[in-house]
């Protein structure tokens, strides 16, 4: 009796994933962490990947196909990517695939699509991911080291000399921590106190308060929620009134209403997605970024986020390449991908290269500010 | 350290620590009254957030976190009904394991109801930039919130176990399930009461750290563990050890982030927590004895 | 022998499902299979604490990182460096230092995954023996909050130490070579392979399990059921085979974390989170508490179905609300001995309804 249970329950569960129907569709899959601790950005790239295909779709797809996008939710953990990769490569026979949304993701899964030759567009922004370089693997977010050299630039121009850094226990925040230690010395900074903390902290206080009694000139905080808008409350109900820098994860005004008052001033660099509509009518990318930005907020009800721009990119990018290449064949698109040259997406221009799998360059970031509870121009 | 950073880690402490309180304090009184470990007890926290954040877009902040507690000890209380009641034969391993399945129940039902964006309630006086100097460390004045409220509920508690019938009941559950029937105590309805107040103090302490800490989903569970360590540390037993133990906790966290890396907080937490049980297994106030005996 | 028969059972599906596979060309199931055997695995070791020893641990993914982070850590340095020295040449004597290619060209050395194989279940040993000597032999239900805190230690220990890879964890885990030309790895051309090692492995620990339940130890830990104090005064040092069983079951669950290591090519600080904990639990509890098969069967049908994104974003939910229903209405489990025939017993009510009723249509 249980024998046969058991059986039946094994045969049943593989004849559940039977059901597959072949059609003759352009298929893209999609790893995202839509749930779990890094749903702030998978959620957003998901809602932005099908919006995109959906709008193509309706416009009549690519080379005369539709195209279907298989979005799996990894929840953030890499065991699982690794086993939606192998099935979305092997099974689903996609063209290509985009995310994951976590460096460590993306980084359990670089050798498999590498050597199963399926061109990877990440989502995630270690540097890793594209040095050492893979032919089939690329990333859309801007790079960690550009955004640092944004913020000590800033300082330098300030007079800033001596900072504390705060940054979450992400694979984000220690990226950007790790820049952020490379390169202070070469602009002349002095970081008296760096902290990591976990990201998921309610009450940061006691570690600004660490950084405090070291008489820091600016603090500089490097993650993602709920941190970004705690550390300007923090620091405001600490009474410390020096600026507050923050990394482009600092990317929705959603976080800023969540600051309140305290948001006022913090200075960033991001992508031009905040501010689209502020950007001059001849600026390369202000027509997607508006497009993008309204057809978004009008569709979901929500305010854009950088991380959706990622996404947005990723989707962008291979379907261009798909286009360039005339086929879906993982080989031309993966050619196709890499000679993508002068592509306005939101976290840039994109110009690839057989070396450079990023494609974009410190001018994809713009310093930004909080004034009067908006995003504007650090610089007028 | 200056005395003025001593007090502003004093502060942070407290500030967490009362957090801490709020969930263990919940804790004790659903296992004195029946042995049970409720996993969910983070839930209630995240639930009074959550739903005073809700409400207060349309009715007056007091109200809206009156009714948020009132709402989320009801739904403790029914939660008690439809579960733990029908286990009655149960074994209690069977009973804890349930709570764990609807800690997570509770946390994805969060999800579907008011996604993955963080929220937090406005704060009851001042906002966000508010700072008040309090002999010379800096502090929100939402903290004296909280620790008001800490101090309510536990002088509440207090004057509610010892001079209330109720709450003798209570306390005659906790001592001796057999015998406070034999009393003539409806022991069913201690149990329902004993999740229904803590559900409400978990709710009730989710609102009012809501605008320092923000509320969001998830937050439950990793409340759930830190407030399970401080039961253990304060000793089963007795809802107000729990209090102190919290407010310890906070304070040993606070004070070791000036040593340590921060990133190893939670390693402390958790060490100190199994030499609590290597060493003392009922707690800092507590008596192994009673802790050992226990029985459902 | 008879007792063995379920193994048998099972081993027969196991190839039958393979040959399936084959037949009906989906190949590409068989790495979900193997995956959710050394979650099984895991689960099977929780199964002996829990039903035998009936304790509640929480910290089942703790060991399973703890297996899994050692052999990651210990097979990815680079022993290049140590080139000329004496420590060197006696690894490479003993035949532990393995060269391997990388996919950018280049070629590191690295340590043999035997070597940390032995460590990885040493250390699981020794840090359940240190847990549960003290813990063990108290009432109640302090095991649970034990384990809880050592899940918790692993995983923020894996979370935030550099070299452990903080939040994104340690990738470019070498194969592990059972002989030569047999390798535990992700690698798409061993993919049957593996599956067979990965439930070879699970049928053996079966086989042991039987053993153990039905041994002396076994016996001690059913006796405890009956009462503790009651085994205790019939002379069975509870205590020590409580310990005994926990050991054991720290112990599968680190080879279940090795295994799975090398298969994956990597690890990350998700798998010690006290999420998986919980969802070995769900899957020991459903299955029956004390019930090998249960557990087998529940672990090897979620985590598949789980691997393959058929719960979509509930994912986490489901895990939950099949506990809560079948711990509210089933509390023997799936297979415990109230639940089946509660189903027949119901099935057999309806179809008399549904019998009756047609009568009074037809004749009423």
């Amino acid at each position: 009796m249980k024998k046969t249970v058991l059986l039946l329950t094994a045969l049943l569960a593989l004849g559940l994933g039977s059901c597959r129907k072949e059609e003759d569709t352009i298929k893209i899959g999609a790893i995202l962490a839509v749930t779990g601790g890094a749903s702030f950005l998978g959620a957003p790239e998901a809602r932005t990947a099908e919006m995109v295909v959906e709008e193509i779709n309706a416009k009549g797809g690519i080379l005369g196909r539709q195209i279907e996008l298989i979005v799996k939710d990894s929840a953030g953990n890499p065991e699982r990517a690794l086993s939606f990769a192998k099935q979305l490569i092997e099974e689903d026979q996609v063209t290509a695939i985009i995310g994951p949304t976590t460096s460590g993701e993306t980084m359990q899964i670089k050798d498999l699509c590498e050597s199963l030759k399926t061109p990877l567009i990440s989502c995630a922004a270690a540097e890793a991911i594209v040095d050492p370089v893979a032919r089939y693997v690329f990333k859309t977010p801007q790079k960690d080291n550009y955004v640092a050299e944004w913020i000590f630039g800033a300082m330098n121009e300030m007079g800033i000399s001596r900072i504390g850094v705060v940054a979450a226990n992400t694979g984000f925040g220690n990226a950007g921590m790790g820049q952020l230690v490379k390169y202070a010395p070469r602009f002349g900074i002095e970081i008296a106190a760096a902290e990591t903390y976990d990201s998921a902290a309610t009450d940061l206080t006691a570690v600004l308060t660490k950084l405090r009694a070291r008489d820091v000139e600016a603090v500089v905080n490097w993650s993602i929620v709920p941190a970004q808008s705690i550390v300007p409350k923090n620091m405001k109900q600490l009474g410390m009134e020096v600026p507050l820098f923050q990394s482009h994860g600092f990317g929705n005004i959603k976080y800023v209403e969540a600051a309140g008052a305290a948001g006022e001033g913090i200075i960033f660099p991001a992508g031009r997605l905040l501010v689209a509509e502020q950007l001059p009518d001849d600026h390369p990318q202000k027509a997607n970024l508006v497009a993008y930005k309204t057809a978004y907020e009008e569709k979901f009800g929500e305010a854009v986020s950088t991380f959706g721009g990622h996404a947005w990119d990723a989707i962008m990018l291979t379907l261009e390449a798909i286009r360039k290449a005339g086929s879906a064949d993982r080989d031309a698109v993966r050619d196709a991908l890499e000679s993508i040259s002068g592509f306005p997406g939101t976290g840039g221009i994109f110009t690839m290269t057989a070396a450079d799998h990023n494609g974009l360059g410190m001018d994809s970031l713009e310093l930004l500010t909080v004034r009067d509870g908006r995003f504007a121009f650090y610089r007028n | 350290m200056g005395s003025g950073q001593l007090l502003q880690y004093l502060f942070a402490g407290i500030t967490v620590g009362s957090i801490y309180a709020f969930v263990a304090v919940g804790y004790n009184i659903i296992y004195s009254a029946t042995g049970i470990i409720n996993f969910a007890q983070g839930e209630f926290v995240m639930l009074g957030g959550m739903l005073a954040y809700s409400f207060s877009r349309f009715m007056p902040l007091g109200i809206a976190v009156v009714l948020a507690v009132l709402l989320t000890a009801a739904f403790g209380g029914l939660m008690e009904l439809v579960f733990i009641r029908r286990m009655k034969s149960g074994s209690v391993l069977g009973m804890i394991v349930i709570t764990i399945g609807l800690s997570l129940l509770i946390r994805e039902g969060a999800l579907a109801v008011w996604d993955e964006q963080i929220r937090a309630l406005r704060f009851f006086s001042g906002s966000e930039i508010s700072s008040l100097n309090i002999l010379g460390a800096r502090i929100s004045p939402q903290v004296l919130w909280v620790l008001g409220t800490t101090l309510a509920v536990t002088a509440g508690l207090f004057l509610f176990l010892k001079f209330t019938l109720t709450g003798q009941a209570l306390r005659a559950c906790s001592e001796n399930r057999r015998a406070a029937k034999l009393c003539g105590i409806r022991t069913e309805r201690m149990v329902s009461l004993a999740f229904l107040v803590s559900a409400g103090i978990g709710a009730l302490g989710g609102c009012v750290v809501s605008p320092l800490t923000q509320t969001h989903y998830a937050m439950g569970t990793d409340l759930a563990l830190k407030g399970f360590t401080v039961a253990i540390l304060g000793g089963l037993g007795n809802p107000l050890s729990a209090v102190a133990a919290g407010l310890l906790l906070g304070i040993i966290e606070s004070f070791s982030i000036s040593l340590l890396p921060m990133a190893y907080k939670d390693v402390i937490s958790m060490v100190i927590l199994l030499v609590i049980l290597v060493v003392k297994p009922g707690g800092l106030f507590g008596s192994s004895r009673a802790a050992a005996l226990r029985e459902y | 022998m008879k007792r063995y028969r379920p193994v048998a059972a099972v081993a027969a599906a196991v190839v039958l499902i393979q040959l399936a596979t084959l037949i009906l060309g989906k190949g590409f199931y068989l790495t979900q299979l193997t995956m959710s055997a050394y979650y099984v695995l895991a689960a099977l070791g929780l199964c002996l604490v829990m039903g035998y020893a009936g304790q509640i641990s929480l910290g089942q993914a703790g060991f399973f990182a703890l297996g899994g982070y050692t052999t990651a850590f210990l097979t990815t340095r680079d022993l290049t460096d140590l080139g000329g020295t004496a420590f060197f040449t006696v690894l490479q004597g003993l035949g532990l230092v393995i060269p391997k290619e990388t996919l950018y060209g280049g070629t590191v050395i690295h340590l043999s995954p035997w070597v940390s194989l032995a460590v990885a279940l040493i250390l699981a040993a020794a840090a359940a023996y240190l847990l549960g000597v003290p813990v063990l032999r108290l009432r109640g239900h302090y095991l649970a909050m034990a384990t809880m805190g050592f899940g918790l230690i692993v995983y923020r220990i894996v979370l935030g130490t550099r070299l452990f890879g903080e939040a994104d964890g340690l990738v470019n885990v070498p194969g592990f070579a059972l002989v030569p030309g047999l390798e535990v790895s992700g690698e798409m051309s061993s993919r049957i392979a593996n599956y067979y090692i990965a439930w070879l492995v699970v049928l053996l620990v079966l086989v042991l399990l039987i053993n153990l339940i039905n041994s002396r130890v076994g016996r001690a830990l059913r006796s405890l059921h009956g009462g503790e104090e009651a085994a205790s005064a019939m002379g069975v040092d509870t205590a020590r085979y409580k310990v005994k069983v926990f050991v054991i079951g720290a112990v599968l669950s680190a080879l279940a974390g090795f295994l799975m290591t090398h298969y994956n090519g990597g690890i990350g600080p998700s798998e010690a989170g006290v999420a998986k904990s919980v969802r070995y639990v769900a899957i020991v509890a459903v299955g029956g508490m004390a019930n090998l098969w249960g557990t087998l069967m529940v672990g090897s049908v979620l985590n598949f179905l789980s691997l393959r994104g058929v719960f979509g974003h509930y994912d986490e939910a489901v895990f939950g609300l099949v506990l809560v229903v079948m711990m509210t209405f089933f509390p023997g489990g799936i297979l415990g001995a109230g639940t089946l025939r509660t189903f027949k017993v119901r099935l057999v009510e309806i179809l008399n309804r549904v019998r009756r009723n047609r009568k009074e249509v037809i004749h009423g």
